[in-house]
Order: structure tokens, then sequence, then C-alpha cells
């Protein structure tokens, strides 16, 4: 089950002396489901690229059950990809899409028949043999190139955001889809993507990438729970990122008070990044509050609600599913368990504050900013 | 359904009835008519003299079809394979020659075939001649090139490849490239990918490019008068013959134009047809 399958070592890339890959190290075991997780252009598609062969690194290797394939073309190679537009061939019907690897290695017809029809039993495809792919739905056509990849039975599926096209629903499906084939094939997935609820679903691993170097890697338990650094944590899932000093091990302060938690292992007074997310903050009365706040906005979001709370200047996402109107004083309580310390990174600094929102949040402050306008709210 | 912004149509419309229908019209007319206006079939019965000229138009027509065809494809092929600046120098070159009168160069090529000409010049300087006399115990002082099938062939292709490598090598051009390499990801070399995804998903654009040559050169005049000499008669020349030359019988020339339309139109649909059944053919 663990055995190591593909391992990339100290892998670079450069295009046009733009380093867009910085020494990779990563190993990838077999039967896995691996996720590259990272925003646009941080070099996931190009790790995915150079595994599937259509790149050359520009430095560092890459092994495949320990031997090296840099310069193995990719119609050589026991790994077969799954585009972002998928790239079904236009001229041919699902069977022969389905059937077109298998018809390049001069599998005998009747196999050919047998097992292109198993595949697209599996992808749920029965019945849609002859249709022309033109004619299919974003889904269906995803399907037809998921089972077009793993009729070949490669070692290795490499999947390039392959549900960036759908809506909210069938991505939900496909997710939970995909995960089934992978445990039913029994063979490893590397998922490229941004989103990162998908990577959170369905992986063993999450890679989490920015800027060409890997940020973290771990199970999607660890790096929701314990992000290494202030990008991971604002990455995956909301996170209230403050400045702070580690006095000893349990103990943290900020807003010069000191609150217990249960991380450890720093320098005396070591200046830190401190993690809380929105959902392990709780809104008690003011006088059983750690601190005092003012609520500043409040967003309905269906199963809780997204509250605003300007604490000393920082503005605080907290997520409860009790209402506090807007302009009310509010305590915030913190258990030691919702603390999470963070040594200070580059990344220090740059995320974790909910005065700048993010830009769903910014469209939902200019909507009640005129809201406020229009009802003749003076501030 | 009616759109706001037909009445923008009107002038196309009126251009297309005045330049396009009533020409047919007036052609269908006369090709019914004798020289004294009552109706006739005669004009199609008199056609029977000129099967000769009929097959060899086609086959002339279809030998530089062909030519273009094996020419033009591998040039699109690879035009569509180099960088910019590459495909914008060869596209400047294959569109030159069409910002020169279609005369001109083609009576250029007169100057180059003649048996004195450019080549001839060469070919004996060079000892060509020479040495095909002594090969074969012949005494040329020239090849005789003008005034052969073989140069109005030169002289279709020559001013008919530009219309097959345009539609070619903007089909290839348009090419998905991720096609290509899921091609290659599930298996196929650079051979294969031509043969079962570049070829089938280009054959749109080859249809058209045979369609642009095809149909000038089986209705061409100019050419074969210039470097055929009049000694091959194509049916450009005897319909001409009938409306300006010495053969004056312009219900006959509508009744060969009409003729050589209708063959042109069904050689058309069938090889479109051909076109569709490629994709059908898959579907069954």
């Amino acid at each position: 089950m663990s055995k190591e399958l593909i391992r990339l070592h100290d892998l670079c890339m450069a295009f046009d002396d733009e380093l867009v890959l910085d020494h990779i190290n990563l190993y990838i075991n077999d039967s896995e489901f691996l996720t590259l997780l990272g925003p646009s252009g941080c070099g996931k598609t190009t790790t995915l690229r150079i595994i599937g062969g259509f790149t050359t690194p520009t430095g560092g290797d890459v092994t495949f059950d320990g031997v090296r394939i840099n310069d193995v073309p990719p119609h050589k190679r026991q790994i077969n990809t799954v585009f972002q537009k998928y790239a079904l061939f236009p001229h041919l019907d699902v069977f022969e899409n389905v059937a077109f690897g298998l018809r390049i290695a001069k599998i005998p017809a009747p196999e050919i028949e047998q097992r292109v029809m198993e595949m697209l039993e599996v992808v749920s495809l029965k019945g849609f043999e002859r249709r022309r792919v033109d004619q299919l739905s974003g889904g269906q056509q995803q399907r037809v190139a998921i089972a077009r990849a793993l009729v070949n039975r490669p070692k290795v599926l490499l999947l390039d955001e392959p549900l960036g096209a759908l809506d909210l629903r069938l991505r939900k499906d496909m997710q939970i889809e995909l995960k089934r084939i992978q445990q039913q094939m029994g063979i490893t997935f590397i998922y490229v993507t941004h989103d990162q609820e998908e990577a959170l679903t369905m992986s063993d691993t999450v890679v989490v990438m920015d800027k060409g170097r890997i940020q973290q890697i771990g199970t999607p338990e660890d790096i929701y729970n314990e992000p290494k650094n202030a990008f991971v944590a604002d990455f995956i899932g909301e996170s209230n990122i403050l400045n702070g000093t580690m006095v000893r091990d349990g103990v943290v302060r900020m807003y010069r008070r000191e609150f217990p938690c249960v991380d450890g292992g720093f320098a005396p007074n070591e200046p830190v990044d401190v993690v809380i997310r929105p959902e392990d903050i709780d809104i008690v009365p003011v006088e059983q509050g750690q601190l005092v706040g003012t609520v500043t906005n409040v967003t309905f979001k269906g199963m809780q609600y997204d509250i605003i709370v300007d604490l000393g200047g920082f503005k605080w996402l907290i997520q409860t599913t009790d209402h506090s109107p807007v302009g009310a004083q509010v305590g915030v309580k913190i258990d030691p368990d919702g603390f999470h310390i963070m040594k200070k990174s580059e990344y220090s600094g740059l995320f974790g504050d909910y005065s700048s929102y993010s830009e769903e949040y910014e469209e939902l402050a200019d909507v009640s900013a005129l809201e406020e306008e229009e009802s003749g709210d003076e501030e | 359904m009616k759109n706001k912004l037909s009445r923008f149509a009107v002038p196309y419309e009126v251009w297309m009835a005045l330049f396009v229908v009533a020409p047919i019209v007036i052609m269908v007319f006369y090709a019914f008519s004798s020289a004294e206006g009552g109706f006739t079939l005669s004009n199609f019965v008199k056609m029977g003299d000129y099967t000769e000229v009929f097959l060899r138009s086609f086959e002339l027509a279809l030998i530089a079809t062909a030519i273009c065809l094996l020419i033009g494809y591998p040039v699109s092929y690879f035009m569509s394979r180099e960088g910019a600046s590459f495909r914008r120098t060869a596209m400047v070159l294959i569109m030159l020659p069409m910002w020169m009168n279609f005369l001109l160069r083609t009576y250029s090529w007169i100057t180059i075939l003649d048996n004195n000409g450019l080549l001839n010049q060469l070919f004996g300087k060079i000892g060509l001649i020479a040495l095909y006399n002594n090969l074969t115990g012949s005494e040329l002082t020239y090849f005789p090139m003008m005034n052969t099938q073989g140069a109005v062939v030169l002289g279709m292709v020559y001013n008919y490849l530009p219309f097959m490598i345009l539609p070619i090598y903007s089909v290839i051009i348009k090419l998905d490239h991720s096609l290509l390499e899921a091609a290659r990801d599930l298996g196929a070399n650079s051979a294969t990918v031509f043969r079962k995804v570049i070829l089938p998903l280009s054959l749109p654009g080859v249809l058209s490019g045979i369609t642009m040559v095809f149909v000038p050169s089986v209705s061409t005049f100019a050419i074969s008068q210039m470097l055929g000499g009049g000694t091959e008669l194509l049916l450009g020349d005897l319909i001409e013959r009938q409306f300006l030359g010495g053969a004056y019988n312009p219900q006959l020339g509508a009744a060969i134009s009409l003729v050589m339309m209708v063959i042109v139109v069904v050689c058309m649909v069938v090889m479109n047809r051909f076109g569709e059944g490629e994709e059908q053919a898959v579907m069954l």
C-alpha cells in the first residue's frame, strides 16, 4: 500500500529566467490520492506536466519506481492524464475516445470492446457508447475523459483541475465519484486544484504550494489543524492570524494579555503568528469575555453567521450560530486548543486580518454600506 | 422573429440578385433557346462533339488539385509547427504572388518555360541537354516545355496552390494543442498523433482546399491559352470561343457552361457527403 512510486528530487523549472518550481522534493506512494493545492501560478500544473512528461524540468530528477524518467516521452510512461478541458477527440464517439489508447496498444478487438464497456460502466456512462462527444454535458465529458485515461490501466492518473468547469452541485457529486473510482481501481491519483475544499474532501495527502515552493505536506486534518505558516492557514479555510509572543510553553501573549494554549517548543518570548479559526471562537456576554470588541458586520451564511468583530483595531472573523447585531459590544472567548501557534515566516502579516476582506466579503460589505446609506444611517 | 438588423442585408440581397441569380437565369434561358429565340434542346445534343474537351478539362484539373494537395498539405503542416515569425514570413511569401496580376504572373512562366527561355538556357549551360542527347541518341537543342499539358497543369498548380494551403493551414493552426497532448498521453508517437488526430481533424480544410483549387482549374481558359498555346483546348477555352471567338454561338456556350456547372456542383455535393460520411461512419 505505502510503497513509494514517484519521487521528485530537487525539481526546478524555469521559463525564461523565471523560476516556476524552486527545489521541489516530494514522494508519492502507490495507491495514494495526493493533491497539489495552491493559487494559480504556484507551480502545481507545471509539476503535474513534468510528471506526465509534457515538460522537461530544468533541474532535478523525477523517478518512477526507482527509475529516472526525466527524458521519457509521455507516450512511454505508465501515466495517464485527465486534462483541464477534457481534450476529448471531437471526430470520435464516446466508445472510440475511450478505446483510443487501447487501439494504439494494438489490443485485440474483443478485449477492447470488453474493457471499454467495463470502464464506461465504472463511470456510469453505459448506453452512451455511440454518442458524439459534443452531445454530452460537461459532467459526462468529464467522465469520458476519466474513462479514456483509466482504461489503459495506468499506474498513476494525473488530474489537472478536472472539475473546474462544472457547477457546484455536479462538482460535489464528482468529488465523491472520483474518490470512489480511485478506491475501486486502487491506483495513484495526483490531483491539481486551487479549491481547498476539494482537496480536503478527497485527498489522502495534500501538498500546499505557493511561489513554486512546497509550503506544507500532510493529511487534510494536519493541514487544517496545524498549518505551518500564515499562507497555509489563510489558504485552507478562514483564519484570523495575529501577532503574538510565546511567553513560555502553553502560554501565548497578545493584546497585552496572556492566554493559555496547548502548543509549545518555542524559545522564551519568541515572536509568533497566532492562528485562530473562526469556528473556534465563542461570542459571550461582555463580562465573561477574554477580550471585548464591537460587531461591525454580520452576514448570514445559511449554516452560520459570519460576524466581523473589531478587537482593538484588528478585525476578526467569527463564525457562530447566534446572531449579534451590528454595533453590539460582545465578549470573545477562545479555548486553549483554539490557538495554533506558528513560527514567523515570509508570509507573516500578509494574511488573516479581516479589515481587508477577501473578495466575497468586500462585495457583501459594499451591499451593506449601500443599505446603510439608504436607511440614512449616520456613522 | 425578424432581426432588427435585417435591413442592412438589403444591399447584399440586391447585389446577389443582380450578379449571381440574374446571370444564372440568363444562362439557363440561353442554353435552352435556339439562335432564332425558340425553345430547343439541340444545344445539348451538339455537346457530344466536345466529350474529349470535357474529359481533358476534368483530368487536368484533377491532376492539378492532387499536386496542390500533395504540396499544400505538408507545407501547411510544417508551417503550423514553426515559430510565429517564420509563419508570418512564410505566409507573406505564399500571398505575395497573389498581389500580382493573374495574367502577368502566368505570362512570366512563358519566359521561364520557352524553348530558349530561362530553364532551357540553364539546362544548356549545365550540359543537361547534351547529356540527354548522348543518353537517348536524340538531337534536341531544347526541351519542349511550352504548349504541353504539363505546362497547363503547372500553371494551375502555381496559381491555385495558395487556395489549398490557406484553408488547410488555418484548420491545423487552430487545432487544440491539448488534443495532441492527450493523444501522446494515451501512447501515440508523433506519427500516430498525426494519423489518428491531426489528419482526420484537418479534413474540413482539405475539402475546402480541394474545392477552391478544383473549381477554378476546371473552368480556366487563360492558363491553357497562354501556357498550352491553344493546342490543349479546355472547357474554359471552348466556352470563351462561343462568346468572343470566331465560333460565335452564345446558346451553345451557355449550354456548355450549364452542364459544367451541374457536374461541378454534383462533384462538390458528393465530396461533402464523403466528408460528413467520415463523421457518420464513426457514429454508426
